[in-house]
């Protein structure tokens, strides 16, 4: 019995009167990959075309003591060097562009190289073997520095500092933080209460996306005093704005052209090609190109990066978990680039797409004196995946489940609130087992044969889960001054669970500050205050400006402990221990029940701005056309 | 000191002048303007700039241009005859063997080399012929059907076989 | 500056050689090299002289130094050596590569030379003396004109290439042997291997312990046994040391007795 999952799950979700969704297509570049016409940036003849190679530091960790080109600049048909102060904007950060962390990267370091291949010269020769030899003439005095290449040695106080912007080795989180939190129920009082733990630890590799066109660009001065910047980028709009910001040019003096990639899978999106190439056009008045040869790609180019990964899990004998809690170590290499950005990614994808009421994460972004990583094909997603799959099947041999069957038992519902205080929607994970099952032979219980992800979801311990006020451990800088565990609350001598809304003396730190278009929904809450009210008629709590921190809009009581049989214990899922099955039997249809209003009055906030057209408690604006109902509004199955 | 280098690109009269060391698929690329073969590794592992030099599949970036003083060499540029295609780009365009494209024009020419030889392969043979050919967007699967189909196809004007 | 020195005969390309200089055959590792700059040398020297004779020679062939691995594969004179050949590259590489380059090829390239030395392969130089190959792999100086290997019968020729993609991949490990047999048990026995040296190299305590065995699981228990005494295999991006001593009993025990044999 095959599922349609498309047509049994999400039947509202697409219009099948599409005209090309769904239905074979020739692609629109086929003609001309056929034809060897594509024109990926290297097919681009210009008449004196200039080649451009970089010296790169042969060490780990190093200090360039000096630097004597003489000999470099007498080999025939070179042009000219470009060093670190020829670059007008030295110092950059890829995601400088959203306002998220500080510029830390030379495009050319002036003295101390932090991973092996950082470039520091960039030599422009008539031909690509001129500026080879070039290259090998440059005589450097390299003086080796004491190097760190693991993640956890990085985090101790004694190791090496890595990349000065963030002289504790770890990216800054939120202003405070060496590590980017997730606190969820009370992962100490689930621990307590399970039967086993289980613990794992799980290390991936660092992986080249290894595209088959080598990352470059070739930069010509048009005739309108622009430069043309023919690329191989993955993100255009990126590298414009970076190389505009490095060659100090106004965009509008940027002509890019790219689109037409020789494979990328994130590895194209770092932009150091287009600003050295413009820069080379610039100073040489001659369309100069830039390109990666394979080893540098391999060697130079970033990878997805690696990371370590432990997990420890708190399960009931039935193997229902309770708690989980996550120390993840992202390996950045030696600058940011994408990892920052990684982290908080993958923090968003704990726990995996399971149901588990009490979760604490500490994820480190870690300098290490390796090839910086960047984006790749799910980076920060699949790694921790990896990880939470493996310690599933660990956590299933230790209960002697099976690990499809602990996978159901434990899968999200709908209307199951998920760690970031989300409900869950769309979940399918049931079901996907259910095929993956039946496909490959296997055989389930009449009980896991019956689960469904539309019913038995966010009821009870399932949605409501109190707010846990986030704990202050691992201040930046922390740790350069005392060893201290990475694990979460390590160092931490009081913690605090509260519910949802309370009045809070120490104010929810480490909250970014929420945009206007961020405002929380009710609907998004997922997790109920009180029944009944249907959806459609649910207020909003008005939008608060940007930078202003918005209080859940929960009912301004003091903390309340969600109903707990005391003879259960805090955190623990009823089913856990009651004699009931363990797959929610569905004997009155169960919805998930449309989440709560707001308190019809939101919450006193005395930074709230009064506004005419926000007036509190108004109704819920209608929903915008083409907003996908994916991504917000309840699944339409009534 | 450049070297004269003469030889037939796709049946035509083509000349260039060599650097010493120069590679044929530079003075192909830059010389003569045939962008079709492409740079991948200079190493001779990836197989995108394979052209075929007197009907048999060739690295371009690892023949010295010189050596092909005389020869015959032939592209993917030059694989369509006018605006018809190639029974294998037919069946590569319908057949989706073609993601980033970056490899195709190689694995055009190693798959254009096999049929000339073989106009009938085994699937075996097909991925023997292609093993010197990566391809990172995980598109063999389709590229071996469609060379498949292009030895099926009706059209099949591949060479003529002994 | 690079040069390129275009000599008639072999014998004028070897006077035109030096430290700084590579001799250009198929082109598969020296136009590698000048492709990513290699300062180290300044001279290609090719050669008109074509070099690609396959000639019968009693118990023995001559294979000229310029034949290609395609032109292996499609010689009925060597079709023992084809497996061997096959294992080289793809396609295109192996209508390049030459049995000349590949005595000459660094690890972990180099396999069909594994094959060669199963095969008592001696090497004719330019200037016209020769010597065994596995003396010539020791220094590789001078220019080979040919190589001339013993031709073995039956399936006493046995090659195997341990790698991780097929059907083209790097070596983890070659290994080749040549399994005589006089009254019924192995004599004279010789057994190469490649990827697990700097050269490929013959190894002695196998050969040695396979002298005068029975080829059945009993009688070449003792060379499994011995399957990397003597040697210490290379770490690299392929394989580490440890993994290559703890595979090669089990490829070893594969060859000899022609299990899984593709």
């Amino acid at each position: 019995m095959p599922v349609e999952f498309r047509k049994d799950l999400f039947a509202d979700e697409r219009d099948d009167n599409l005209a090309e969704i769904g239905k074979p297509h020739i692609r629109q570049d086929i003609l001309g990959h056929v034809t060897g016409r594509s024109p990926f940036y290297d097919d681009h003849l210009f008449d004196g075309l200039l080649h451009m190679r970089c010296v790169r530091s042969p060490h780990h960790h190093s200090r360039v003591r000096s630097v004597d080109t003489s000999a470099a600049e007498r080999v025939p048909g070179v042009v000219r060097l470009i060093r670190p102060q020829d670059v007008p904007v030295n110092l950059n950060t890829l995601l400088a562009l959203l306002n998220f962390g500080r510029d830390d990267e030379p495009l050319l370091t002036p003295d101390r190289c932090a991973y092996k291949g950082e470039p520091i010269i960039a030599i422009i020769a008539t031909s690509e073997r001129a500026a080879r030899d070039a290259v090998a003439q440059v005589k450097v005095d390299w003086e080796e520095l004491p190097f760190v290449l693991d993640v956890e040695e990085a985090l101790k106080p004694e190791a090496p500092m890595v990349n000065e912007t963030y002289p504790n080795n770890t990216f800054d989180y939120h202003d405070r933080y060496d590590h980017q939190k997730l606190r969820f129920g009370d992962v100490e009082a689930g621990f307590a209460q399970a039967d086993h733990i289980v613990e794992g630890e799980y290390q991936m590799s660092p992986i080249e996306q290894a595209p088959m066109e080598t990352c470059g660009a070739i930069a010509a001065p048009e005739t309108n005093d622009r430069f043309v910047c023919y690329t191989s980028t993955q993100a255009l709009f990126f590298s414009v704005a970076v190389a505009a910001k490095q060659t100090a040019l106004p965009s509008s003096r940027l002509h890019f052209i790219g689109g037409t990639v020789g494979g990328g899978f994130g590895g194209k999106v770092d932009s150091h090609h287009e600003p050295l190439a413009i820069l080379g056009a610039m100073l040489t008045g001659r369309p100069v190109k830039y390109q990666w040869d394979r080893a540098e790609e391999m060697q130079v180019g970033a990878p997805r990066g690696a990371e370590r990964w432990r997990i420890k899990d708190g399960v009931m004998r039935d193997g229902r978990i309770v708690a989980r809690e996550f120390t993840g170590f992202f390996d950045a290499g030696a600058y940011t680039r994408l990892s920052s950005y990684a982290v908080q990614k993958c923090t968003g994808h704990i726990p995996g797409p399971y149901t588990i009421p009490n979760i604490a994460s500490n994820v480190y972004c870690v300098f290490t004196n390796r090839t910086p990583s960047t984006a790749m094909r799910g980076f920060g997603i699949t790694g921790v995946d990896f990880a939470i799959e493996c310690h599933m099947d660990k956590v299933a041999e230790q209960v002697a489940m099976d690990p499809i069957e602990l996978r159901i038992l434990n899968a999200y519902r709908d209307g199951d609130m998920k760690a970031h205080r989300r409900s869950a929607k769309n979940c399918a994970l049931i079901e996907c087992c259910q095929v993956v099952a039946e496909k490959s032979g296997w055989a389930l219980s009449a009980d896991a044969r019956a689960a469904s992800s539309l019913r038995g979801g966010g009821v009870d311990w399932r949605a409501e889960i109190p707010e846990t006020l986030t704990d202050q451990g691992g201040q930046i800088g922390e740790r350069k001054r005392r060893a201290l565990a990475p694990e979460p609350f390590a160092g931490v001598s009081q913690r605090h669970t509260v519910a949802a809304g309370s009045a809070n003396e120490h104010p929810a730190t480490g909250n970014a500050p929420q945009r206007e278009d961020m405002v929380i929904e009710a609907e998004r809450l997922g997790f109920k205050v009180s029944t009944g009210v249907p959806v459609s008629s649910a207020p909003i709590a008005p939008p608060t400006p940007p930078g202003v921190p918005v209080p859940y809009p929960n009912n301004a009581r003091p903390p309340e402990q969600p109903d707990r049989d005391a003879s259960t214990g805090p955190g623990l899922p009823p089913a856990a221990r009651s004699a009931e099955p363990l797959l929610p039997r569905e004997t009155v249809p169960q919805r998930p029940v449309a989440p709560p209003p707001a308190a019809v009055t939101p919450p006193p906030s005395p930074s709230q701005p009064t506004s005419a057209d926000q007036a509190p408690g108004g109704p819920r604006p209608p929903r915008r056309p083409g907003v996908s109902r994916f991504i917000s509004g309840p699944r339409g199955r009534r | 000191m450049k070297t004269p280098v003469t030889f037939t690109l796709n049946g035509a009269d083509a000349a260039a002048f060599a650097d010493p060391g120069q590679n044929l698929l530079d003075v192909l690329r830059r010389g003569v303007g045939d962008l079709s073969p492409k740079y991948g590794c200079g190493q001779g592992t990836c197989g995108t700039c394979t052209v075929l030099i007197d009907g048999e599949p060739h690295l371009s970036c690892l023949v010295l241009a010189e050596t092909v003083q005389g020869r015959a060499v032939e592209t993917a540029g030059g694989m369509a005859n006018g605006p018809d295609l190639h029974a294998l780009q037919t069946a590569f365009v319908e057949g989706f063997a073609a993601q980033c494209g970056y490899c195709t024009p190689g694995m055009l020419m190693a798959a254009k080399a096999l049929l000339d030889r073989n106009p009938s392969p085994t699937r075996d043979e097909v991925i023997e012929a292609i093993s010197g050919n990566l391809c990172r967007c995980t598109g063999y699967e389709p590229i071996v059907e469609a060379i498949l189909t292009a030895a099926r196809a009706p059209r099949n004007s591949v060479g003529s076989t002994v | 500056m690079l040069e390129v020195v275009v000599a008639d005969t072999l014998a004028e390309a070897s006077a035109a050689m030096s430290e700084e200089a590579r001799f250009l055959g198929g082109g598969t590792l020296v136009m590698r090299q000048v492709n990513y700059g290699d300062q180290r040398f300044n001279r290609i020297v090719r050669c008109r002289e074509r070099l690609d004779e396959i000639r019968p020679d009693g118990s023995r062939v001559m294979i000229g130094s310029g034949v290609t691995m395609a032109q292996i594969m499609g010689s009925r004179d060597l079709a023992f050596l084809a497996p061997a050949a096959r294992a080289v590259g793809g396609p295109a590489i192996r209508n390049m590569a030459t049995i000349g380059g590949n005595v000459i090829a660094p690890h972990p390239y180099g396999d069909l030379a594994v094959a060669l030395l199963a095969l008592d392969g001696r090497v004719a130089l330019s200037d016209g003396t020769s010597q065994p190959l596995e003396q010539y792999l020791k220094t590789r100086r001078g220019l080979v004109r040919s190589v001339s290997i013993q031709r073995p019968s039956g399936d006493e020729f046995r090659f195997r290439k341990v790698s991780r993609v097929k059907p083209k991949g790097v070596s983890v490990m070659s290994m080749a042997a040549h399994l005589q047999r006089s009254a019924g048990r192995l004599s004279d026995v010789r057994v190469a291997y490649g990827a697990m040296a700097a050269t490929p190299i013959r190894v002695a305590a196998v050969e040695q312990a396979l002298e005068g065995a029975s080829l059945d699981l009993n009688g070449v228990t003792p060379a499994l046994n011995a399957a990397t005494e003597g040697l210490s295999p290379p770490d690299d991006a392929l394989a580490s040391a440890w993994y290559r001593r703890e595979v090669a009993p089990v490829h070893l025990r594969r060859l000899l007795l022609g299990e899984d044999r593709r």
